[in-house]
């Protein structure tokens, strides 16, 4: 018998995605790219300009299996919804709606929800509404961390307590991780905490240490 | 083939052959006694009779004689004790410093940043876009201080073989000792010991076809290698722990085993394989030399897929191979090999290693390439990057 890596769900979503392709129209669109792992998602949407209901959404992926199934249900999940409700969809959400992804691939399923989510952000910005700037505050930046994964608990990092200290001083950032820099996952932590904060308008760099 | 999958990850490891297996049973249900000096009772005698023919045999492949073979659990042991070994031997008497390559497998990578931690200092010397180290790096690289110079026979990922001769002659002329990982080239690759070098070579049974947790180190004799493990005083004091009899007799039968006409067809394998996938796939970079590569190994990069996508869809169709994309790693990062020659994280995120083994044939060289044109064709009809032609 043969045993794949992933539930009979995910596989069906990985070998038949839904929604594949480009919006040619497209209202709002966003390419995310993760240089830790490598992966790259593209998201299209159309949305509806009276009732902001998102009419159709297309996704494309330069990823492993978990990236391509959760493109797939995000996708889904996404179409009808309005912006509003489409930017509240996690990524605990879509790994449910796929019955459960490895711990280790949490990391390379989030993009494709942030695909969504800046794909969503793309069009408020060109239809004027784009809330003001908000400045970075610790607050901020642990909102941010809870997009980075733990690849150990397929969980975030703020909540499995890497995390042990936040700071922010003259566009600094510094943030402490619980772990010794020659641990497994180290490297692709740093890469991806960086990759999250770093787009902050007011950060200009970010430092990551680590405890060992 | 066997049952349903087609294995092509034989650098990972091999199935066994059932001539080690049965070459190996006698010594777990006959002669099962602990390998005695000559002292002891008959059992053990045996025993040590049939350890030493076994030293024998693996010796043999490489030119060496048999007591200069130590039995290990395998690869990594082999290579934990000799960058362990010198370092002990030598770390206060001559110096803290090691010179190895970017590219190595994690035995020698993982244990040179070991010794990194305790104070030695490592150069780690680049290779260029085929994967060859320039021997004259090593020169330029050692210093007075310099007690190892550590450069892999083979790589584990692309193939690429390096000229270790060549390396061997500037270590001796500096008079530092050269360690070679053979693991991917042992009774495949010629490697002779008495061309002088290496001084401390890594071998591996379960890479042809030989039992997995059974491997070797060539130590020359008068290397300075203080043991790194303690125990007893086995394997001339080098390796404490009861020697795996069965596990010597199976690795010498799977060297006697591996000839030169199987390990043609292999190179035959790899040949169509790489032939074929780079005329009829666009966008393919073969990783590693051309030429100068172990016979069994073909590796190329599909561009604008991901390589984990591509394993599982092969998977599907039967067929077992690897890929140095990070998502497919076990820390996640990409292949550091695929990175040290020169590619980047996206040359890595597409890379397929195939490598062949005594079970496989033409007939699964050729339907891996149909199956994997396939395959790519339909992960880049819905990759953002793939050009649209």
């Amino acid at each position: 018998m043969t045993r794949f890596p992933y539930n009979e769900t995910v596989l069906e979503h990985f070998k038949h995605p839904h929604n594949v392709g480009e919006l040619e129209d497209a209202d709002g669109k966003a390419v995310e790219g993760s240089p830790a792992c490598g992966d790259m998602v593209s998201v299209t949407i159309k949305v509806n300009a009276e009732s902001r209901v998102i009419e159709d959404i297309k996704f494309q992926s330069y990823g492993c299996a978990s990236n391509i199934a959760t493109g797939s249900i995000i996708t889904d999940l996404a179409k009808g919804r309005t912006i509003d409700e489409a930017k509240k969809i996690t990524w605990k959400q879509a790994s449910d709606e796929l019955g459960g992804l490895p711990p280790v691939k949490a990391h390379c399923s989030v993009l494709a929800v942030e695909g969504l989510r800046a794909a969503v952000r793309d069009y408020e910005e060109r239809h004027g509404l784009v809330t003001e700037r908000v400045p970075t505050t610790v607050d901020v930046l642990k909102k941010r961390l809870r997009h980075v994964m733990d690849p150990l608990h397929g969980l975030d990092i703020v909540r499995t307590d890497l995390v042990k200290d936040v700071t922010f001083m003259d566009g600094v950032v510094r943030i402490v991780v619980d772990l010794d820099d020659s641990h497994q996952f180290a490297q692709v932590i740093r890469t991806d905490i960086k990759e999250k904060i770093e787009p902050l308008w007011d950060v200009e760099r970010v430092e990551v240490e680590f405890t060992g | 083939m066997f049952g349903e999958t087609t294995y092509l990850d034989n650098s990972a490891t091999t199935r066994l052959d059932e001539r080690v297996l049965e070459a190996m049973k006698p010594y777990f249900f006959e002669t099962y006694a602990v390998a005695t000096s000559e002292f002891g009772y008959s059992l053990g005698i045996e025993a040590r009779e049939a350890l030493d023919a076994a030293r024998g045999a693996v010796a043999q492949r490489i030119g060496a004689a048999a007591d200069e073979i130590v039995f290990t659990s395998g690869s990594t042991e082999s290579s934990n004790m000799a960058l362990k070994g010198v370092a002990l031997a030598l770390g206060e008497k001559k110096g803290r410093h090691i010179v190895t390559t970017a590219i190595e497998d994690f035995p020698v990578l993982n244990t040179a940043r070991t010794l990194e931690r305790q104070g030695f200092t490592v150069t780690y010397l680049p290779v260029d876009g085929d994967g060859l180290l320039d021997a004259e790096a090593v020169r330029a690289a050692i210093t007075p201080e310099t007690i190892l110079v550590s450069v892999q026979h083979a790589n584990q990922e692309i193939g690429t073989v390096q000229d270790v001769e060549a390396v061997g002659r500037i270590a001796r002329e500096q008079g530092v000792v050269f360690h070679s990982d053979a693991t991917h080239t042992f009774a495949r690759v010629p490697l002779d010991v008495r061309q002088g070098s290496p001084d401390l070579v890594t071998l591996s049974a379960h890479t042809i076809h030989g039992p997995r947790g059974v491997g070797a180190l060539y130590v020359r004799p008068g290397t300075p290698l203080k043991k790194w493990m303690d125990g007893g005083f086995q394997e001339r004091d080098l390796r404490a722990g009861v020697e795996d009899v069965p596990g010597a007799v199976g690795f010498a039968e799977a060297v006697r085993l591996v000839t030169a006409e199987e390990t043609a067809a292999l190179q035959a394998m790899r040949d169509r394989v790489i032939d074929r996938l780079l005329a009829e796939v666009p966008h393919v970079t073969l990783n590693g030399h051309r030429r100068r590569r172990t016979p069994h190994n073909a590796n190329l990069t599909f561009h604008y897929v991901e390589g984990e996508s591509i394993t599982l869809q092969l998977d599907m169709r039967g067929f077992a191979v690897s890929t140095g994309s990070a998502c497919f790693s076990k820390s996640l990062e990409a292949s550091h090999v695929i990175l040290g020659i020169g590619g980047d994280h996206e040359r890595a995120h597409g890379s397929v290693r195939f490598t062949f083994g005594r079970f496989n044939t033409m007939e699964d060289a050729d339907r891996v390439v149909e199956s994997i044109a396939e395959v790519v064709e339909r992960l880049r009809a819905i990759s953002p990057l793939a050009p649209k032609d």
